[in-house]
C-alpha cells in the first residue's frame, strides 16, 4: 500500500537535500550548535512539511493544522530549515540562528517563532506535552493530528514513560510519535550509556503500536505514519532508525558531531558532498 | 590603580583588565579528582553531559567510581541519595537548568530532607551559555537552593576558587550546591587565598568607602571593573559572596555599616537570588537602600556571552549605572 507516488517521493528527496545544505549554512554562520541530530532527521522532516502535515505557513496558528511537537529542541536547526523551505519565513532568517534578537533561537521558543509549537530543549517533556494536546482536541471533537519527534537519547528521561504510560491508557489514537533512533547521545552510543533495547517491547508493554522503518526511506516512512492514523485503537509510535549526521560521511555515526557546528573550510567540502547528493537524487528516480 | 582601595588575595592582572581566563567548571574538575584522591567515598554521577560538566576528569582518573546515569537528572537526584544512604559522597552533575532545575523536589525530599551528603554541581549557570538560549541559561537556581533548609550555596567567582570550594564541600558534611559557568571567566583570586564555606572576602577595601559592592560569581570582576573605572569620584569597596547559604552577616552588616548603599551583582533573578538574600540580612538588622543588579522578571535569549552581559546591564557599565542611582538615592 503506497501512501505516495514516486513523484513525490523525488520532490521530497530534493526537499530533504536543500534542507542538509541550510543546515549546514546556518550552524557556519551561528558558529555553535549541534550538527549530526538535524542531518539525520533531514528527511523525516521534508516528508512531513512538504507531505504528511496539514498546515499552512502563511497562517502558523491556523485551527484545522496538524500539530508538530519537536521534543528534543537541539535539532531544531532542521526544523528551521524546513520551515523556511515550507515558506514560514525567509531563507535568510534562518542564517540569523542563534544570534542577538533573532526569532530563531539556539532552543525553539514557542513565544518568539510562531510554528514552532512548544519550547524545548530541556529532553524528555514532548511527549506528555504532545499526549495533552491530543488528549484535548479529543475532548473538543477536533480531527487534527499530533506528532510527537522524539530522540532516543530522551528515552532515558523518566517523564518520556509518564507521558507514554498516558497515552496508553488513554488510547490517544490521534498522537503519532517518532523516535529518532541513531543510536547516540552525548556521552557514547545510547547501549553504552543507558540501553534502550528491547525499545520495541517497551512501548508495547505500555500499550502503543509499533512500526519500525528506516528513516531515509521517504517511501516507507510516509507509509508508516499512513498505518498509524488508520490505527485505531492505540497510539502508534514509529521508531526511525536513522544515520546521524546523515549526507555527510565525515559525520555519520560519530557521536562527537552531536553538538559542534563545522567550521568554514569543513562547510565548504560537506556542501561540496551534499550537491552530489543531489545529482543521485535525480539518477535514481529517473 | 586606586591608592585609595586596598585589594586583598587578588590574582595577578584583575585590577589592570588583564586577567588569566578560565571556565568555573574547571576548577570544580580538577578539584573533584584531587578530593577523589583523598577520599575514596567519593563517587561521581553524571546525566550524559560528561564533558562539558568536566566530571570527565574523574571519569577518566576513576573509572570503577564514576556511575552513567542518562539523561535522567530526577534519577540522577535519587541514585545519588541512595548510594549516600550507603556511606558514599556523591557529586552529581548536569547543567544547572535540570539540576537542580529539573529534579528539585527529589532534591528537597531525598537529598534536603534526609540530610544526605549529595553535592549537586550546576554548570552553565547564568545568561553568559549564549547561543543555546533561554531554555539552558538557568536564572532561578540560587532561588531555588537558598530556599532549601540544610542546603549549602556555593558560588565561586573564578576557577580557582571553584577548585577550592569543591575540596571543602567534599569535606562538608551536609548536601551543598555548587553553581557553576560555561564561559572562560577571569581568575580574579590569588591561589594562595583562603576559602572558607560561609565567609564572604573583602577584595577591594576602601579606606573611608561610600558605597559597597556585592557580587557573586564571575561577574565580581565586573564589579571590580566597575569599581576601579569610579575609582576618581566614589570611593567603593567590594565582598566577593562565595557562599549564599549559609549567609556571612557579619561581613556583610561590617561593610553596610560603613557605607551609605549597597548594590548587589549577580547572574540570576533579582527575585529570590544572592541580592534577596543579601536584602533580608539588612532589612533585619541595618536597612540601607539597595541597587539590585541582575535579571529583572525576564528570561535570557541567544547572543553571544559578552553580548548579553552586556545587553542585560549586567557589565561594568551597567553596574556604573547602579552606582549611579544608589547615589541619587544616598
Ligand atoms: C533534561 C536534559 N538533560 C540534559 C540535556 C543535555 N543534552 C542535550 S542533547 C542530549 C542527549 C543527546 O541524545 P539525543 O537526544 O539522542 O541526541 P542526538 O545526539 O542523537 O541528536 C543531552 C543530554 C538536555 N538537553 N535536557
Ligand atoms: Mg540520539
Amino acid at each position: 500500500m503506497a501512501s505516495i507516488t514516486e513523484k513525490q517521493v523525488q520532490m521530497i528527496e530534493e526537499k530533504a537535500a536543500d534542507i542538509r545544505e541550510t543546515i549546514i549554512e546556518m550552524l557556519v554562520a551561528a558558529g555553535s550548535g549541534h550538527t549530526a541530530g538535524p542531518l539525520g532527521m533531514a528527511d523525516i522532516f521534508a516528508a512531513f512539511y512538504f507531505h504528511i502535515l496539514k498546515h499552512d505557513p502563511k497562517n502558523p496558528t491556523w485551527d484545522e493544522r496538524d500539530r508538530l511537537i519537536l521534543s528534543n529542541g537541539h535539532i531544531t536547526p532542521v526544523r528551521y530549515a524546513a520551515m523556511a523551505h515550507a515558506g514560514y519565513f525567509p531563507l535568510e532568517e534562518a542564517m540569523t540562528l542563534r544570534k542577538f534578537g533573532s526569532r530563531l533561537q539556539g532552543h525553539p521558543e514557542r513565544e518568539k517563532l510562531p510554528g514552532v509549537e512548544t519550547t524545548s530543549g530541556p529532553l524528555g517533556s514532548g511527549l506528555s506535552q504532545a499526549a495533552g494536546m491530543a488528549y484535548a482536541l479529543r475532548m473538543d471533537g477536533k480531527t487534527n493530528h499530533v506528532y510527537a519527534l522524539l530522540s532516543d537519547g530522551e528515552q532515558d528521561a523518566g517523564n518520556t514513560w509518564e507521558g507514554a504510560m498516558f497515552a496508553g491508557k488513554n488510547r490517544l489514537h490521534n498522537l503519532t510519535a517518532v523516535i529518532d533512533r541513531n543510536n547516540i547521545q552525548i556521552n557514547g552510543m545510547t547501549e553504552d550509556i543507558m540501553p534502550l533495547e528491547p525499545l520495541r517491547e517497551k512501548y508495547e508493554a505500555f500499550s502503543w503500536h509499533v512500526l519500525e522503518v528506516d528513516g531515509h526511506n521517504i517511501e516507507a516512512f510516509c507509509d508508516a505514519v499512513e498505518e498509524a492514523k488508520a490505527i485505531f485503537e492505540k497510539p502508534t509510535v514509529v521508531i526511525a532508525h536513522t544515520i546521524p549526521g546523515k549526507g555527510i560521511k565525515e559525520i555519520e555515526f560519530d557521536y562527537l558531531w552531536h553538538g559542534k557546528p563545522p567550521k568554514k573550510d569543513e562547510a565548504e567540502r560537506f556542501l561540496k558532498e551534499l550537491r552530489t547528493l543531489r545529482g543521485k537524487i535525480k539518477s535514481e528516480h529517473e | 590603580m586606586n591608592t585609595l582601595a586596598t585589594p586583598h588575595n587578588l590574582a595577578p592582572g584583575v585590577l589592570e583588565g588583564k586577567p588569566e581566563l578560565l571556565p568555573t567548571r574547571d576548577g570544580f574538575g580538577k578539584g573533584l579528582v584531587e578530593a577523589a584522591e583523598a577520599n575514596k567515598n567519593i563517587v561521581a554521577l553524571c546525566a550524559d553531559l560528561a564533558e562539558s560538566t568536566r566530571i570527565h576528569w574523574f571519569k577518566e582518573k576513576f573509572p570503577d567510581r564514576y556511575v552513567e546515569i542518562g539523561v535522567a537528572e530526577q534519577n540522577l537526584a535519587t541514585v545519588a541519595a541512595g548510594m549516600a544512604a550507603a556511606g558514599k559522597i556523591p557529586f552529581i552533575a548536569s547543567y544547572a537548568a535540570f539540576s537542580p532545575g529539573r529534579n528539585y523536589e527529589q532534591i528537597r525530599t531525598t537529598i534536603a530532607l534526609n540530610n544526605h551528603p549529595v553535592k549537586i554541581v550546576g554548570s552553565h549557570a547564568g545568561v553568559s551559555v549564549g547561543p543555546d538560549g533561554a531554555t539552558h541559561q538557568m536564572l532561578e537556581d540560587i532561588a531555588l537552593m537558598r530556599a532549601l533548609p540544610r542546603m549549602t550555596v556555593l558560588s565561586p567567582c573564578d576557577s580557582t576558587e571553584a577548585r577550592k570550594a569543591t575540596l571543602a564541600a567534599a569535606a562538608y558534611r551536609g548536601p551543598v550546591y555548587i553553581r557553576l559557568a560555561r564561559e572562560k571567566t577571569a581568575i580574579v583570586t590569588a591561589t594562595d587565598a583562603p576559602f572558607e564555606i560561609g565567609k564572604a572576602s573583602l577584595v577591594l577595601e576602601a579606606r573611608d568607602p561610600e558605597i559597597g559592592i556585592i557580587a557573586t560569581g564571575p561577574l565580581l570582576y565586573q564589579a571590580l571593573r566597575a569599581a576601579v573605572e569610579r575609582q576618581d569620584d566614589v570611593a567603593i569597596s567590594v565582598l566577593n559572596l562565595s557562599t549564599i547559604k549559609p549567609l556571612d552577616d557579619r561581613a556583610i552588616l561590617d561593610l553596610a555599616s560603613r557605607v551609605k548603599g549597597i548594590v548587589t551583582v549577580e547572574e540570576h533573578q533579582i527575585a529570590g537570588g544572592m541580592g534577596s538574600a543579601v536584602a533580608e540580612c539588612l532589612a533585619a538588622h541595618h536597612p540601607l537602600p539597595i541597587e539590585f543588579v541582575g535579571m529583572h522578571d525576564r528570561f535570557g535569549e541567544s547572543g553571544e556571552p559578552d553580548e548579553l552581559i552586556a545587553r542585560f546591564k549586567l557589565d561594568a557599565k551597567g553596574i556604573g549605572e547602579a552606582i549611579d542611582r544608589l547615589l541619587k538615592r544616598t
